[in-house]
């Protein structure tokens, strides 16, 4: 699986959490994906939801997707047409959902730093990244950052598509 | 075997390794005591469905825990034809425990109705499964979509987490009490610095630590991260454990276990903490604050909305009366808290005193409806998050989180303070 970014979204701020990424007024309203993402990252940059293209990146810092469990955190963020997270780290519950979703996550604290020391050159420039998931290399001009790849089991639900066709696939094997 | 920690004895219990024991990173595949969720349920069963398909059946019926308390009583049709598809889920399946809205936020009422023994591992649809470390087990926050995946074959892979050592020494000063505690070890320890560890409590002060005060500990590991915050078994566990028919044995981490971090603090000289705006690990000693008013004070939910916790605050009012400018939101964590409250003459005292009283439910903690702020407000709040727009307006202009007795004494005040009146 390898992406080449349309447009890339900065956000080095640490710790952006799941209530500004999807607000929880909203959790508890049967949403489709599509709706969700009007929602997306509302309460943190409201540009967001005007400009996303199918294809960015989005480019954070640490802890990315920490706070509540929810799902939609992830979905919104999907169905916007985002095609990979590159953070310094993620939350846990955060990592799992997405592993979940098959949005591919990408842990590179060097690859974060670098975008957002030089975020408005890259800006600027329309730069593009591109990220090799399966071989974990994220290559930005000449600059190539290599990234861990997921544990087998992630991997294996990754691959399948998401948890859903997962499971799927497992309960048709065990009748 | 190398040696293990609580989460390693627990997990290698829950995944049939007791006795060749499990080592960190190592994955294992877990069927939990328990898998609750809440409100959320509704979308839950949706995605069940597509991995079953319209006529699939639950992999066991008396595991699953679901309490519905996320938007109790709905405030709309929307959000009460949600409730609506979880009674269908709850009827057509034939799940055994399900706890209508009013009998209280789930991580009261699951162990409160006996369903958190020592040991074992619980699952949870929310972030604050955490809480169920108190009662010695392993309380694992998952999403959505992971739970629809464990209703429908009864298991999930977990790796294996480090853990962190807390140990707490001393005893509380008057006026300070668990939640000061937590804030002041997460502003050590940071919001992501626990991300996929395990907490251990320990030390002297832990062993006077009532049940009540250790979920507010074990809750509140979630904001740092944490995969789990648990306390190992003691006597004041086999106290609480009495009226319950459980069997179990009182399991110690190893001598040799390891662990990643160890954080010793000595409680006796620490004084009241607040966290602010908009991050859960911006805390300070509350007389670092610059004077600070608020609109809205909220006690309550999973954090603090316990028995002890609306004694303390009635302890403070009684007599008294709210500043004119502040709402005083009470919400007690269970339909049984509630009614206790009610028998010992707190819920009068702290009607009399101003204060509104909700059903037993999370209330206005997650935003989503019973006393959300208003844009350009300020609150201070018993709960466990402060990040924007948590009480329903990405124009609030902060969320102060601190112990019940600091939000009753700011009740009075108009603004945030420690000092009684």
């Amino acid at each position: 699986m390898r992406f080449k970014s349309q447009k890339i979204w900065i956000f080095p701020e640490d710790d952006i959490n799941t209530d500004v990424i999807f607000p929880g007024r909203y959790t508890y309203e049967p949403l489709s994906p599509d709706e969700m993402t009007r929602h997306a990252l509302e309460d943190y940059d409201s540009k967001f939801i005007e400009e996303v293209e199918d294809g960015d990146i989005i480019v954070a810092g640490s802890n990315f997707g920490a706070g509540s469990s929810r799902e939609q955190a992830v979905t919104c963020l999907q169905a916007a047409g985002i095609s990979c997270i590159i953070a310094k780290s993620f939350a846990r519950i955060y990592f799992r959902n997405a592993i979940n979703q098959a949005l591919p996550l990408v842990i590179s604290p060097e690859c974060s730093d670098f975008v957002t020391k030089n975020k408005e050159n890259l800006l600027s420039s329309k730069e593009k990244i591109d990220v090799d998931f399966d071989n974990g290399v994220i290559k930005i001009k000449d600059k190539v950052f290599s990234f861990p790849k997921l544990d087998d089991q992630a991997l294996q639900i990754f691959k399948a598509g998401g948890l859903v066709e997962y499971t799927k696939t497992r309960l048709k094997k065990s009748t | 075997m190398v040696g293990q920690t609580l989460i390693q004895k627990i997990l290698a219990k829950a995944s049939g390794k007791e006795t060749e024991g499990v080592v960190e990173n190592e994955i294992v595949f877990v069927s939990p005591h328990r898998i609750l969720s809440h409100d959320n349920s509704a979308a839950i069963s949706k995605t069940f469905y597509k991995m079953v398909g319209p006529n699939g059946k639950i992999w066991d019926h008396e595991k699953i825990f679901i309490a519905l308390d996320h938007a109790v009583p709905p405030p709309d049709a929307v959000k009460a034809g949600n409730h609506t598809v979880i009674r269908k889920f709850v009827k057509d399946q034939g799940i055994k425990y399900f706890y209508e809205g009013g009998t209280g936020i789930c991580h009261e009422v699951l162990p409160a109705k006996g369903h958190v023994p020592p040991n074992v591992v619980i699952l949870g649809s929310d972030s604050h499964t955490t809480t169920h470390g108190a009662f010695g087990a392993a309380g694992i926050p998952i999403g959505r979509t992971e739970t629809a995946s464990v209703w429908a074959i009864g298991e999930t892979w977990l790796k294996v987490p480090e853990s962190i050592k807390i140990i707490l020494d001393g005893s509380l000063p008057k006026g300070v009490y668990a939640k000061d505690v937590i804030l002041e070890i997460i502003r050590q320890i940071t919001a992501a610095g626990a991300t996929y560890n395990s907490i251990e409590f320990y030390g002297s002060s832990v062993k006077k630590l009532s049940m009540s005060e250790r979920m507010t500990l074990s809750n509140l590991t979630a904001e740092m991260g944490a995969k789990a915050g648990i306390f190992p078994v003691d006597d004041v566990t086999d106290e609480w454990n009495k009226q319950f028919e459980f069997q179990y044995d009182r399991i110690t981490a190893d001598e040799d276990a390891k662990y990643i971090k160890t954080l010793e603090l000595e409680v006796s000289n620490l004084t009241p903490r607040i966290a602010k705006p908009h991050k859960v690990d911006n805390v300070v000693p509350i007389e670092e604050l610059g004077k600070t008013t608020i609109d809205v004070a909220l006690i309550g939910t999973c954090t603090n909305g316990r028995l002890d916790d609306l004694e303390i605050a009635a302890n403070i009012l009684k007599d008294k009366t709210i500043h004119p400018n502040v709402r005083l939101l009470v919400y007690p964590a269970s339909q049984e808290i509630l009614l206790q409250a009610t028998r010992e003459g707190i819920i009068e005292t702290l009607v009399a005193a101003g204060g509104q009283i909700g059903i037993p439910a999370c209330g206005p903690c997650l935003g989503a409806y019973g006393g959300c702020i208003a844009s350009g407000e300020k609150a201070i709040s018993s709960a466990n998050r402060n990040f924007k727009g948590r009480m329903g307006s990405k124009e609030d202009t902060g969320i102060y989180l601190a112990s019940p007795a600091t939000v009753a004494k700011s009740a009075l005040a108009g603004y945030i303070t420690a000092e009684e009146e």
